[in-house]
């Protein structure tokens, strides 16, 4: 068997874990209900008459704050937990493949909320004339940011045994990688580091990187950065298994 | 007879405990070798080191001809593995668990049931098989484990404490299961029960602070108590062999001089 099929005996058995608990119904209703809420009452999707869908996507990131947690918390530290760990590492799997099914099926089931949304575009190309394009990158940017999150989720919950601990560090985790990337903190560290270092920080956000492609714009580097710091993580991910998986 | 289990020179440290100091173990076909020894002697860790779960500080493991550290993925296809508390996806049914160990031996379709019907059968799981993995009494979540753990045939099995939880008569069942399959596999099984190495080994070594310090038939165990010594014989030597308790006890520092 080869590393391919390998990767989707872990995909289809972890994608399927999602729905053997409560947590897939809960994670959906919660995750279609607060996008719904933010962007009709916080964005003011009708009051703002313009057929796009801005509001929605500007919500995004914090809905991930809470929720991707939710989705990687449970990839590592429940095998740890329970010691399945020693079950998978001993079948015939590399850590590679373990890693790779693991991220992929949690990021799955994250495009799959995000599809259950396909209704506010619905919506606002009935109501008017939207930007498809712009939509479509929307999607896009929405996309690779939960796999950034999910990534760093996965990678933090390598570290414990407890799916508490894993959802409050990567709730963090991804926090920081959201604030640095603030006015108000780049204000704050402009007053005495060199402009190219303030620059380097907020390129590092992914605030940046996501609003500047909720605008429409693809860019290549705002993709470079989605894909390569999830690859980072995913990388950190194997080996933080390799070194915490006896004890 | 052909070498299926090869370690050589395996050597362990967590930090600077040196829990595994030196074990070969040179298992072929038609041996079922029981590992015993005190609790923290290295038995599971040697068995972690058998099965690639942990990498040996020093020494090399060839399962079937091939080396485990070379080509983990292959020499991961030759045997079965009973991992210490039979660990199993708790949230899935008993015939799903299967169904994912069976994909990832390589199996699909109808090759896939068949395997898994035949390993559910093999120890009388057909009752339990809608059952969540969850809900199985310790019995016959182990049972679980030794199916996963035959499902694909393997010329060898590494079982931790195979028979722990069960009752006498799924004991006995166990026991026979594992003779049948020594017949023509390598096994290595460890315990806490002596009777079991008498029942179903052909071979026992005993290890103590990480080195093996019996190595040989159960009838040579029995063997080594004293005459006088006319009840619990194995446990008198395995006492003899892992403490100072009883005189003669060759204590590891004196073993070691």
């Amino acid at each position: 068997m080869n590393s391919p099929a390998r990767i989707a005996t872990i995909f289809r058995r972890e994608f399927a874990a999602y729905f053997t608990s409560p947590l897939a119904g809960i994670f959906l209703v919660i995750y279609l209900f607060m996008s719904a809420v933010l962007t009709f009452q916080m964005g003011g999707l009708y009051e703002r008459g313009q057929a796009d869908l801005r509001p929605f996507f500007q919500v995004q990131p914090w809905l991930d704050l809470f929720l991707v947690p939710a989705l990687s918390m449970r990839l590592w530290a429940e095998d740890r937990r329970t010691g399945t760990i020693e079950l998978l590492l001993t079948l015939p799997f590399s850590v590679r493949d373990l890693v790779l099914g693991k991220f992929l099926a949690a990021w799955a089931f994250a495009c799959v909320a995000l599809a259950l949304t396909a209704p506010l575009w619905i919506t606002v190309a009935w109501l008017g004339s939207p930007d498809h394009g712009t939509i479509l990158v929307g999607y896009i940017a929405s996309a690779l940011m939960a796999g950034t999150f999910l990534a760093i989720g996965a990678f933090l919950s390598a570290f414990t045994k407890n799916q508490v601990i894993a959802f409050v560090l990567s709730g963090v985790a991804c926090f920081l990688l959201m604030v640095i990337g603030f006015p108000m903190l780049l204000d704050f560290v402009s007053g005495w580091l060199p402009r190219t270092a303030v620059e380097a920080i907020a390129a590092m956000s992914v605030l940046t990187h996501f609003e500047s492609m909720m605008r429409g714009v693809l860019d290549g580097r705002d993709v470079l950065y989605f894909v390569s710091v999830s690859a980072a993580f995913l990388f950190l991910n194997g080996i933080v298994v390799e070194w915490k998986k006896a004890e | 007879m052909k070498e299926l289990i090869a370690a050589r020179g395996l050597r362990k440290s967590f930090g600077s405990f040196e829990a595994v100091r030196g074990i070969d173990l040179i298992v072929p076909a038609g041996q079922v070798l029981g590992f015993l020894g005190p609790n923290g002697a290295g038995k599971s860790t040697t068995m972690r080191m058998l099965t690639g779960f942990l990498e040996p500080t020093a020494g090399t493991v060839t399962l079937d001809g091939i080396p485990l550290a070379d080509e983990p993925i292959a020499a991961k296809r030759t045997f079965g593995y009973l991992p210490e508390g039979a660990p199993a996806y708790g949230d899935m049914r008993v015939e799903e668990f299967l169904n994912f160990v069976a994909r990832a031996r390589g199996y699909v379709g109808a090759d896939a049931r068949s395997r898994v019907d035949r390993s559910i059968e093999r120890l009388h799981l057909e009752p339990y098989r809608r059952q969540l993995v969850d809900t199985l009494s310790k019995g016959y979540k182990r049972r679980t484990g030794l199916a996963q753990a035959i499902l694909h045939d393997p010329p060898i099995l590494v079982l931790d404490e195979p028979t722990d939880g069960l009752d006498p008569n799924q004991k006995h069942e166990v026991r026979e299961l594992i003779r049948r399959l020594g017949d023509d596999r390598a096994v290595v099984l460890s315990t806490h029960i002596l009777e079991e190495v008498e029942a179903v080994c052909t071979r026992a070594v005993i290890i103590n602070e990480g080195r093996v310090v019996f190595d040989g038939t159960p009838k040579a165990l029995d063997a080594k108590a004293a005459a006088n010594v006319t009840s619990n014989r194995l446990d008198h030597v395995f006492r003899m062999l892992t403490t100072s308790d009883i005189g003669g006890a060759p204590r590891t520092k004196a073993a070691s001089r």
